[in-house]
């Protein structure tokens, strides 16, 4: 260790609040865009998901409209 | 060759390979950053002019390598993108430009950190600090302009051609210690000499450094798995691969 104690580690002979800033920031910044990433990665695929099961749902459905009837209607001509 | 270029410009294929180096990465990038960083805080010794305040070379040069090189790779990737038109290309563009951003502004906030017990400043226009500063508000203009235009396809051709003209600047940022009278030291790390630092500082940077590239790696791989996800949404490979749980 370069430092004797927990204390002299902590003041770093007055340079301590620059350098643990420093870090602080470091860290924050980085983790902070790490978990942003994983957690927007996952927010997409539960979108995805979402959104190809409500596809499969209406496909699953039987669509009155679209489908054309050609029954033969006869007309009385009385 | 070609081969392995057209794979490399398949989504699917580079999805697949993210997938399998992730955990790599991210373990690997954790430990050396962590060695690193702990070996560079707690067991370096002091530096015999700056004291103390110079422990923060051990996340200042990282981030500031890491702002260059990924504007750099960025640049490449931006002529792939006018070149070969290819997709992955703008989408690496895309995923890395905040990232850039991010580690350009660590640099510049540790180094005025670092200036202030050092210099007795923390900042002055001198060329690096400058040069530094215009690569921050490039990278910002780069992820503005992409989100100003909707249609995918010109945003990417004008995205590269910011970045490609940005890039004048990586020399400036490199050179700018020797052609002018900077307060800034000169580079700590030289490929053709040896270093100017004691082993005993230098191998803790190094592990610091290497370590952010490996997090920088996981970070582009995760990064560029949501971007493909997005475009590539309506595609069959992409809803298998989502309603098989999105692995």
């Amino acid at each position: 260790m370069a430092f004797d104690s927990l204390s002299a580690f902590i003041v770093m002979e007055g340079h301590g609040p620059y350098v643990w800033a420093c870090y602080a920031v470091f860290a924050v910044l980085l983790g902070g865009m790490m978990l942003w990433s994983a957690k927007r990665n996952h927010s997409v695929i539960e979108a995805c998901q979402r959104r190809y099961e409500a596809d499969a749902k209406t496909s699953a459905q039987p669509n009155r409209n679209a489908s054309a009837t050609f029954a033969r209607v006869e007309i009385s001509q009385d | 060759m070609w081969q392995w270029f057209h794979k490399l410009g398949s989504p699917k294929w580079f999805f697949g390979i993210a997938t399998r180096l992730m955990p790599w990465l991210l373990i690997g990038g954790l430990l050396l950053l962590a060695a690193g960083l702990v070996w560079g805080l707690a067991f370096a010794p002091k530096d015999y002019l700056q004291g103390n305040s110079y422990r923060i070379i051990f996340i200042h040069v990282p981030s500031a390598f890491l702002a260059q090189s990924i504007y750099i790779s960025m640049a490449v990737a931006a002529l792939v993108t006018l070149v070969w038109r290819m997709k992955l290309a703008d989408v690496f563009v895309k995923a890395i430009a905040p990232v850039g951003l991010v580690f350009t502004f660590l640099a510049l906030f540790t180094g005025a950190v670092w200036g202030k017990p050092t210099w007795g400043t923390w900042w002055v226009w001198d060329a690096r600090l400058t040069s530094m500063l215009i690569l921050l508000f490039l990278y910002g203009g780069v992820i503005a302009l992409d989100r100003a235009i909707n249609d995918e396809k010109s945003a990417a051709r004008a995205v590269a051609v910011l970045v490609l003209v940005g890039v004048v600047n990586i020399p400036i940022i490199k050179y700018s210690v020797d052609w002018w009278n900077t307060l800034h030291q000169p580079a700590t790390f030289k490929l053709t000499e040896k270093p100017t630092m004691p082993m005993e500082m230098w191998l803790p940077l190094l592990l610091s450094v290497l370590g952010l590239y490996l997090l920088f790696g996981w970070l582009t791989c995760l990064r560029m798995k949501t971007e493909i996800l997005v475009r590539e949404q309506r595609t069959r490979w992409v809803k298998e691969l989502v309603l098989a749980g999105g692995k």
